[in-house]
């Protein structure tokens, strides 16, 4: 506990929002409750993503005048989580918005958002 | 009660799995391999400043493609699952006034946020920013034009040519790089130019514009496809 560095902190929140998000997903029993865990853990992992990327003391991965070209490997952070980051997060974006047109469609057929009460498909 | 007993044993395994993969080990000292590469190697072989950038557009274009398709295909889902619905049944909607300061303040602000994202997705290559924020920063435009106008009417067609246009010629711009340089999406087929000026980077601000645009339309599409179910009683 005597160095505490930045991912770590990083870290630790995002898997605690991973926890909360996944705490909605399995407990709540409203769909836009669940769709708003699914951010969450999106949200969560995406932190903890780039945390494990980070470098103790490096730069941003950007070659401007703050890095010298020839000695940028020595610093700046690992440019791929970010990049794959950058992905999820659009994925994410779609997905959330698909499910959110879903829960649209299933509030216009049944009136209700309780995942209780779609059991046509429970034998 | 069992159940929430269950919910608890689910919690508390995720997070010793999560905690021994991730949580206990602190920062790496220095870049792994593949990270060292891109570092050295990036300003050569694509010339790209944004190394965020030159990772995303050619070291792994690839991926780049499979989410764009990602996100054509759940804005497509979308209009398909609101449109069946929107064609049944057809009531004019009353809908509250937006206020005065909303709607000035939307016709002089939208401009700038569309000139902003165009800014953004051209100079992906140079700072932070491409084709992704760029064109949600577009969108969001959109959404404050649709906040200060709620019943305001879409052109779906433009959205659509935009789209088509743009995912064309990214696809286009990749077998380029096939036929002319290295590989699929390579961007050499262009001079790569001075590193850290606008014309640099051979084919990575193209298909970043690109990108961006059709990053715009699909996000503008959806939004565009919520707003109009939203006029109708539900």
């Amino acid at each position: 506990m005597e160095h505490i560095s930045l991912s770590q902190i990083a870290i630790v929140a995002g898997i605690l929002l991973i926890l909360i998000g996944l705490w909605a997903i399995i407990s709540q029993r409203n769909i836009i409750k669940m769709i708003i865990g699914f951010s969450l853990f999106d949200t969560g992992i995406h932190i903890v993503m780039v945390g494990v990327g980070y470098v103790r003391g490096k730069t941003a991965p950007v070659l401007d005048e703050a890095v010298n070209v020839k000695e940028a490997a020595r610093q700046i952070v690992d440019p791929l989580p970010q990049a794959l980051v950058l992905t999820a997060i659009v994925i994410g974006l779609g997905i959330t918005a698909l499910m959110l047109a879903y829960a649209l469609r299933l509030y216009q057929k049944k009136k209700t958002l309780d995942v209780k009460k779609f059991n046509d498909l429970k034998w | 009660m069992l159940k929430k007993i269950f919910f608890l044993l689910v919690l508390a395994g995720f997070a010793v799995m999560l905690f021994n993969a991730y949580g206990l080990s602190g920062p790496d000292q220095q870049l792994n391999d593949v990270a060292a590469h891109y570092a050295e190697k990036g300003p050569q072989e694509v010339g790209a400043a944004n190394l965020v950038a030159s990772v995303i557009v050619t070291y792994r274009g690839l991926d780049t493609l499979g989410e764009v398709t990602i996100l054509f295909l759940a804005a497509s889902i979308i209009g398909f699952f609101l449109k069946a619905r929107r064609d049944n049944q057809r009531a004019p909607k009353q809908v509250r006034k937006t206020s005065e300061i909303l709607e000035t303040a939307a016709k002089v602000i939208t401009p700038v946020i569309f000139l902003f994202g165009i800014y953004v997705f051209i100079n992906g290559h140079l700072t932070p920013g491409g084709g992704f924020q760029g064109g949600a920063i577009i969108a969001s435009g959109l959404v404050l034009m649709l906040l200060a106008n709620p019943v305001k009417k879409i052109n779906h067609n433009i959205i659509r040519v935009i789209e088509s246009i743009s995912g064309f010629s990214f696809i286009l711009l990749g077998i380029f790089g096939l036929l002319l340089a290295g590989g699929f999406l390579d961007n050499a087929f262009l001079p790569l130019g001075d590193f850290g000026t606008l014309l640099s980077a051979g084919a990575v601000p193209l298909i970043y514009i690109f990108i961006g645009l059709k990053v715009g339309a699909e996000l503008s599409g959806i939004v565009s496809n919520l707003q109009e179910t939203q006029k109708e009683q539900i």
